[in-house]
């Protein structure tokens, strides 16, 4: 299925940055923004909520901590107790550094892992794009058409006065 | 938008424009291999042949190979191992550490320097493995259920925290530096114009496309994995001294070794550095990206561990005689006067005075005496290694097993060689990666250019020291009031 594109090209992300407002004031859903780099502030005028992985990643790191402390402690506790320089079998203080090491490399992983399927990142033969310029230097504004692409003039006009120094048409099919 | 004192000196020179940015960053990827660079790999594949000759030799023939004997049985392999374990520190304190407290100068140097970590950690994992004799039987380092009974890895012992740490510091760094790679994948995948470069590159930048909510969580991912790797850093470089610290023997046994070993790591790490990127600027034209002040703000880190490690010399000997300890003293006076004396020197020398001249300004902002300095950094810091462990091991509690200890050719094959497969690494990374974050550069390039809004050339006209490159008028002009 291929769908209908306006994309407004913008050169500066302070002009994209209030674009974006007075767009979605004008009653315009925006379907995307590319950009070559984050642009601060484009979270709240686009309405995007904030992320919750912060959250993901605590518990990412709590099973790291509790995998590894069950690990070692059923290791040299339970499984196996060995009598290494007449120390305790399950000697807390030793473990730490494990413990805290796997912590990390579980958040880390995670973390990855999460943003990498979350955001539907993974090797592909082809990318489509947009515009092969929003990864350089411009900023991308993309709205969904509809079948006749009737709209199209309209935003044109709104997208000009809200400073965007080019208006294309683009088709895209779904992805 | 970003406020910035219109007082900071910019970080990007040159008036560019985003385009510019993409443009000098991409250039090296798309051209053609020029000769300098193909005649520099030559010489790394060498000194990499060199290494897998002294690999062959070693697992071939046994460990007997090296110069170690009975008294001192770590020598050339733990400090190579510290050494390069040490270098990596930096690219990690540069990307996570720097991000953390908003140093927006790390943004041209943290890609080479996370790439520096990486080939770093592959170069120090090369010792340990090879001094187990039987590298193939190196797994059972982790806690496998072997054949002979459910025997567990000793989670007691240092050694094996630092199995954990090392693999754990190896492949954190390489997510976190992956990730920051993948949009600057895509900047080059949309320029691409050779079908295997779009292949390559559509793969390698996982289908990024820059969208709004892709950024957001971007920087949320970029910041957890800065907040974890920060106390990371420092875990690891702590392990590795208690590798030592939690022995019994004198010269190694001391509470000082971690934050001494941290400092250690991190000032060798940045003379490493500077090595590199003074190379890397002018062999691939970035002289506006690392500029002057980059190189004097990474001389005044190293200025700051190097002294944080000559405090720590003296301490150990303050503390050496304050405790009393008849075999500690002795260690010690051993370190400085006995056979070994001319390593402890070249130590003192090249680590305690040598960045002390980076209280001069000039020193700071030269390139030659920079790049000097940093050489001598890194000797100092294989010496220092080389002291803690040969000079403790050498003269144990039994006079009649004092040895000394000389290398072998195949342990300096081994060294040399480790050279030879980071340089090989790194010559290909930076041939076909971009080696400056370009997304981050462009980040800040409108407010700490020298072509931004805020910032203003007549505030640096006294400072002389800078290139008179600012004035270059504004290509995107901030219009963000016009439409309120």
């Amino acid at each position: 299925m291929t769908k209908q594109y306006a994309l407004g090209i913008f050169e500066d992300e302070d002009v994209l940055l209030h674009a974006v407002e007075n767009v979605r004031a004008a009653g315009v859903k925006i379907y995307d923004v590319f950009s070559p780099y984050p642009v601060h502030g484009i979270d709240d005028a686009l309405g995007i909520e904030r992320s919750r992985l912060p959250i993901a990643a605590f518990f990412f790191g709590l099973t790291g901590l509790s995998f590894a402390l069950w690990m070692q402690i059923y290791m040299l506790g339970f499984d196996w107790p060995m009598i290494i320089g007449g120390k305790p079998h399950i000697g807390l203080p030793a473990f730490v550094p494990v413990a805290f090491e796997l912590t990390v490399f579980f958040t880390c992983h995670g973390m990855a892992l999460t943003f990498f399927t979350i955001t539907g990142l993974y090797p592909r033969f082809k990318v489509p794009v947009m515009d092969v310029r929003a990864t350089d230097d411009k900023f991308v504004m993309a709205i969904e058409l509809d079948e006749t692409g009737s709209q199209f003039s309209r935003l044109t006009q709104l997208l000009r006065d809200n400073g965007a120094s080019e208006v294309n048409q683009k088709e895209m099919t779904n992805n | 938008m970003q406020h910035v004192s219109s007082l900071r000196e910019p970080l990007v020179t040159g008036g560019k424009t985003l385009h510019d940015v993409t443009q000098d960053i991409c250039y090296q990827v798309e051209a053609k291999p020029n000769l300098r660079w193909m005649a520099a790999l030559s010489v790394a594949l060498f000194f990499l042949g060199v290494f897998f000759y002294s690999v062959y030799r070693t697992v071939w023939y046994g460990i007997g190979e090296w110069g170690l004997n009975k008294t001192v049985n770590w020598a050339w392999d733990i400090t190579n191992f510290v050494w390069w374990v040490g270098i990596g520190h930096a690219g990690t304190l540069i990307s996570a550490v720097l991000l953390l407290f908003r140093q927006k100068w790390r943004s041209s140097i943290n890609r080479a320097a996370e790439a520096m970590t990486i080939f770093a950690v592959i170069c120090a994992a090369m010792f340990p493995v090879l001094h187990m004799g039987r590298p193939w039987l190196a797994f059972y380092v982790f806690p496998f259920q072997n054949t002979l009974g459910s025997l567990w890895a000793n989670f007691n012992s240092p050694l094996l925290w630092d199995v954990f740490a090392i693999s754990t510091y190896f492949t954190v760094s390489l997510v976190f530096w992956y990730i920051g790679l993948i949009p600057d994948f895509a900047s080059i995948r949309d320029r691409a114009k050779g079908p295997i470069a779009k292949f390559s590159y559509s793969m390698l930048s996982f289908g990024w496309k820059g969208s709004a909510k892709a950024w957001s969580r971007y920087e949320t991912v970029s910041l957890i994995l800065a907040g974890v790797s920060t106390p990371l850093v420092l875990s690891v470089h702590t392990i590795v001294s208690m590798d030592f610290a939690t022995s019994v023997v004198p010269g190694w046994h001391t509470t000082i070794f971690p934050p001494y070993f941290v400092a250690g790591a991190i000032f060798s790490g940045f003379a490493m550095v500077l090595t590199l990127m003074l190379i890397t600027r002018v062999v691939f034209r970035l002289e506006d990206y690392i500029t002057l002040e980059h190189i004097a703000l990474m001389n005044k880190i190293m200025m700051v561990t190097g002294s944080i490690v000559g405090v720590a010399y003296i301490t150990e000997f303050f503390i050496a005689w304050y405790s009393q300890v008849e075999f500690e003293q002795y260690a010690f006076i051993n370190r400085a006067t006995g056979p070994y004396w001319w390593a402890y020197a070249s130590m003192m020398t090249c680590n305690v005075i040598t960045p002390q001249l980076v209280w001069f300004r000039r020193v700071r902002y030269s390139i030659p005496l920079t790049f000097i300095l940093s050489i001598i950094v890194n000797i100092g810091m294989w010496f220092e290694r080389f002291v803690i462990i040969v000079t403790s091991l050498h003269r144990d509690y039994l006079p009649s097993s004092w040895a000394m200890f000389s290398p072998s050719i195949i342990d300096i094959g081994l060294y040399v060689g480790t050279l030879g497969l980071f340089f090989t690494l790194f010559l290909l990374f930076a041939k076909f990666f971009p080696v400056i974050n370009m997304a981050e550069v462009k980040t800040i390039l409108k407010y700490t250019g020298d072509n931004g809004p805020t910032y203003n050339p007549k505030a640096h006209a006294a400072h002389a020291h800078h290139p008179a490159t600012h004035g270059a008028p504004a290509s995107a002009p901030v219009t963000y009031n016009q439409h309120d």
